[in-house]
């Protein structure tokens, strides 16, 4: 597969991008989320250099036929906002508050020899695996009264 | 109480991400989305990219932060939490992650970088979300 060489350079780049601004640190995503104490604005400067970085390459993309290793761009498409969307941001967020860590940091966080990044990643898989249980079910459950 | 981040790392890192989720979009037409991409490397996800993509992504996080750590700097890592408090977290960011379709980099990172409305509601509601169990946590629970 023509993707996988890429695909790793561009997962070496972002997790260096997490290690260099400090995002692989709850502590310092703690630092900016606690606006009522002593507020920590790095990764204000973090999201919004990703921003700008990101939008340049989405306004090339637009302009190429195809990715250069791949047939065709897979963008979705959905503008929709349901309550799934509004209901699993808010849930991830809480998440996300309560200890620091978000997926890449906590994914990136696991070479440092620290047992804690490992545990929250094995119950994000777990959370993950749940949610897709529960969605299965209510398909399942609604396609079964379609039926009757 | 951390030193504050010189803002070059924080605005050099930030290219870095967002360097990268545009490299892999030029290049493999994908959105650079840590939580789908997860999910299809533990084989949990029922749509995504090929297996062996998402895999070369993800197993590049870690191996990009170690290098970082050799090469540029390393950064202190300081997590207080208290195991059910970490269990409780990651089963919500799990959980939340695949019910919202997307995280900090796909509706973050990626979303608001081609003004996708839905994104743009998303991170504004995990923003709001995690500030408000900062708040409470930090100022009226551990206050």
């Amino acid at each position: 597969m023509r993707a996988i060489v890429p695909a790793s350079v561009a997962g070496v780049t972002f997790g260096a991008g997490l290690a260099m601004s400090d995002m692989v640190n709850p502590a310092r995503v703690l630092g900016f989320l606690d606006i009522a104490g002593a507020w920590d604005p790095t990764l204000a400067f973090v999201m919004g250099a990703a921003v700008v970085a990101s939008a340049i390459g989405y306004a090339f993309s637009k302009r190429l036929r195809a990715p250069l290793f791949g047939k065709s761009f897979f963008i979705p498409e959905n503008r929709r906002l349901d309550s799934q969307l509004i209901g699993g941001a808010a849930l991830f967020g809480i998440g996300w508050g309560l200890v620091g860590f978000c997926p890449g940091p906590a994914i990136a966080g696991l070479v440092y020899g620290m047992w804690e990044p490992w545990l929250f990643v094995a119950a994000m898989v777990a959370g993950m695996a749940l949610q897709r249980v529960i969605s299965a079910q209510r398909t399942g459950a609604r396609m079964a009264k379609a039926d009757a | 109480m951390l030193e504050p981040l010189s803002p070059a790392f924080a605005i050099g890192g930030g290219f870095l991400i967002g360097g990268a989720a545009a490299l892999l979009l030029m290049l493999t037409g994908r959105i650079a989305g840590v939580s789908g991409m997860f999910a299809t490397v533990a084989r949990i996800a029922d749509a995504g990219p090929p297996w062996k993509l998402a895999a070369a992504f993800i197993v590049g996080l870690p191996i990009g932060a170690a290098l970082t750590s050799l090469l540029v700097r390393k950064p202190d890592i300081e997590v207080t939490s208290s195991v059910p408090l970490l269990i409780a977290a990651g089963l919500l960011v799990g959980f939340g992650t695949r019910l919202g379709n997307g995280c900090t980099s796909g509706h973050g990172v990626c979303g608001i970088g081609r003004l996708s409305p839905r994104s743009i509601a998303a991170t504004l509601t995990f923003m709001a979300a995690a500030i408000a169990t900062v708040f409470i946590t930090r100022h009226v629970v551990g206050a």
